[in-house]
């Protein structure tokens, strides 16, 4: 297999408050290789967005993170600040859920396509507008002349984030992140945003970290899976595995806990609770206070191990439950 | 001016809105046209799903309900009676009947209240509980009746999590004993594994009380769940109703069709087969909503009399109505399409 675009390994991130340590991301690792799509699923405080944050050097202020990442091999840790930026900028790509944080009211959408290719590949004036031109229309905005003068509040949502996606994409990045890009979205906008990325990846490469909640996306964009809860990763495989037979308590409640389509069941399977909060993490697993299989003592008190289950399936659990996965009729 | 459904005892109408209309006019250029001609009826003890994507109209519908926002033509009726030119003073007393429970938890609470003092406050707004003690011992049902422990009371939100404050929405909503209650995205803002919980608690009360809810989501698979009845919306329009098991199985206007093919569900295999009926451009803006069919300039199976004329809801099969001259059948051909573009 390929040499992995971004890999990280036990990587950490923590806050200290007054009301204590939180670790926020907790010895995760995974990596992501060309062409390929990782997902990265959780609730809300799992720990998701920052993971990949930390990941790309973009921790907040007064995070403490630890573990090692490389792009392209390359281990940021040991670069410099300015090593680093000039690294993500000139490999990484970005598109986060709400576009109008992403762009800026007061200039015309063209300049800021390119305004990273300005900084990293010293593109300017005619070349930058017609590299700016070329780019949306390959996101696939309608006569990319004209909009490329155009301001944000002159384009619908959906136009919105292919700017954005077009931005991401300017310096030919190996690396796009996509941080609940498609949440903010009508499911029909959703779904040309998804078809959009899909053959974008196909043409050109790259590799894909997509951080949401949404199952339904993740089922039809990933190859990989990271399902995380309170920092750490429960569950890690194919998509398949994940769907197909999950090991992990967690990840099969959150399967079942949406509606199936054409079954309109009396209950639904819910889990009892919320998701924790980072600086009151329980001791053991994670998920133990809300876990229906709620094994013992050594569940509550001791972190159960990332063990793999089958080649290239691993599960944070010492008690696998025995439902698996959606339940197809044979064929 | 036909309603929504054809074959209904009066009496069982909890709420009925017939040609309504709701234009906002911004300065002196030409009004939005949220809601432009819907008709529809909530019927005692069921759940209506209202759904559509952002701009359809489905969110002012349910505050129409409510008079919180005023129609600019047709009706609204609750409990038989026409509502729409009632006072404010009278409206008041529309608000104990029809109460709402929305999206954002958080915004609907106010933060330095007490959660016992904000579900105080409609008990006395509607003078529902004469003494202190009444009041507390109501607070305290309620809070059970939602799933919370009756200290809880003392609570503000901040020290809750989102299922916990939607809850305490839901028991304000409770309050007064509504004949109908407008959910307006009451999931849309929770963890995925606390959607199912109020998913499960707003069906259980729904059977204990006997409620009437209008449940309006962009989410449907949620309404699939939760829906006697299902009416989709597109630019201010209904564009079909039905029952669920006739709107998710043989959608029959083109609309219906697209967006159900849009949704990705929890299951690889069934994406690796999708055949998407993709949509392409956005919807048009609901200032200068196209001529005829409003859908048609996305409508894969447009034909030409779209333009022209504006279809009407008709019955496709007993209970289940398309606005689409051209119903089914154009389902079927975009489904053809699909399967053959890879």
């Amino acid at each position: 297999m390929s040499e992995p675009v971004l890999s990280i390994e036990n990587l950490s991130v923590s806050f200290s408050s007054r009301r204590g340590v939180a670790r926020v991301v907790d010895g995760v690792d995974w990596e992501v290789h060309p062409g390929q799509t990782l997902a990265v699923v959780g609730e809300s405080g799992s720990g998701k967005s920052m993971t990949v944050l930390a990941a790309t050097g973009l921790s907040p202020r007064g995070a403490k993170v630890g573990g090692t990442v490389r792009l392209r091999g390359e281990d940021l840790g040991a670069m410099s600040e300015v090593e680093r930026r000039r690294a993500r900028g000139r490999h990484v790509g970005f598109v986060y859920q709400d576009p109008m944080t992403s762009l800026n009211p007061v200039m015309p959408v063209g300049r800021q396509v390119t305004e990273a290719s300005e900084e990293h590949l010293g593109l300017r004036g005619d070349d930058a507008r017609s590299r700016a031109v070329e780019l949306l229309d390959m996101v696939g905005i309608p006569s990319p002349e004209q909009r490329v003068d155009n301001y944000p509040h002159q384009f619908s949502g959906g136009m919105r984030q292919r700017v954005v996606i077009a931005m991401a994409l300017a310096n030919d990045p190996e690396l796009l992140i996509a941080d609940e890009a498609t949440t903010a979205l009508d499911v029909t906008t959703q779904a040309q945003i998804l078809e959009l990325v899909e053959s974008l990846q196909e043409r050109l490469g790259t590799a894909v970290v997509w951080i949401t909640h949404d199952l339904g996306v993740v089922a039809g964009i990933a190859d990989q899976v990271a399902v995380m809860y309170g920092g750490r990763i429960l569950e890690h495989g194919t998509v398949d595995h994940i769907f197909g037979s999950p090991g992990h308590p967690y990840t099969q409640a959150l399967l079942a806990a949406r509606p199936q389509p054409g079954v309109r069941a009396d209950r639904l399977a819910t889990i009892p609770g919320a998701p924790p909060v980072p600086h009151q993490l329980p001791p053991g697993c994670a998920f133990y206070p809300r876990c229906p299989v709620r094994g013992d003592e050594r569940c509550r008190t001791e972190e159960p191990p990332l063990t793999e289950i089958a080649p290239g399936h691993r599960v944070r659990t010492f008690y696998r439950a025995p439902h698996s996965g959606i339940e197809r009729p044979a064929s | 001016m036909t309603t929504e459904h054809g074959a209904v005892k009066t009496g069982d109408v909890v709420a009925r809105v017939e040609d309504l209309h709701v234009h906002f006019s911004v300065s002196r250029s030409a009004p939005v046209r949220a809601v432009d001609g819907v008709s529809l009826e909530v019927r005692r003890g069921e759940t209506l799903g209202l759904v559509g994507e952002s701009g359809s109209g489905k969110s002012t519908t349910g505050l129409a309900l409510l008079r919180l926002v005023d129609a600019t033509g047709g009706r609204v009726e609750v409990g038989g009676q026409d509502v729409t030119d009632w006072s404010r003073r009278r409206v008041r007393s529309l608000r104990r009947r029809v109460s709402m429970v929305f999206q954002d938890p958080a915004a609907s609470l106010d933060p330095r209240l007490t959660v016992g003092a904000s579900i105080t406050e409609p008990l006395i707004v509607h003078d529902l509980a004469a003494s202190r003690d009444a009041r507390r011992s109501r607070v305290a049902e309620l809070l059970e009746m939602v799933g919370l422990r009756a200290d809880m009371a003392d609570r503000r939100p901040h020290e809750m999590s989102g299922g916990q404050k939607q809850r305490v929405g839901i028991a304000r909503a409770l309050a007064g004993e509504p004949d109908l209650i407008v959910l307006d995205e009451p999931i849309a803002s929770l963890d995925l594994s606390v959607q199912a919980q109020i998913m499960n608690l707003l069906r259980g009360l729904q059977e204990q009380l006997g409620l009437t809810y209008l449940f309006i989501s962009h989410d449907l698979a949620a309404v699939e769940h939760m829906s006697d009845r299902v009416a989709v919306m597109y630019l201010g329009r209904i564009v079909e109703t039905g029952t669920p098991e006739q709107i998710y199985r043989n959608p029959a206007h083109p609309y219906t069709a697209a967006l159900l093919s849009a949704v990705p569900t929890a299951d690889p295999e069934a994406e690796r087969r999708r055949r998407r009926i993709t949509l392409h451009g956005d919807v048009p803006s609901p200032v200068n909503p196209p001529s005829g069919c409003r859908f048609r300039t996305r409508c894969p199976a447009a034909r030409d009399n779209c333009a022209t004329t504006d279809p009407e809801l008709y019955e496709v099969e007993p209970g289940h109505r398309a606005a689409c001259l051209y119903a089914v059948e154009a389902v079927e051909e975009m489904r053809a399409g699909a399967a053959t573009t890879p």
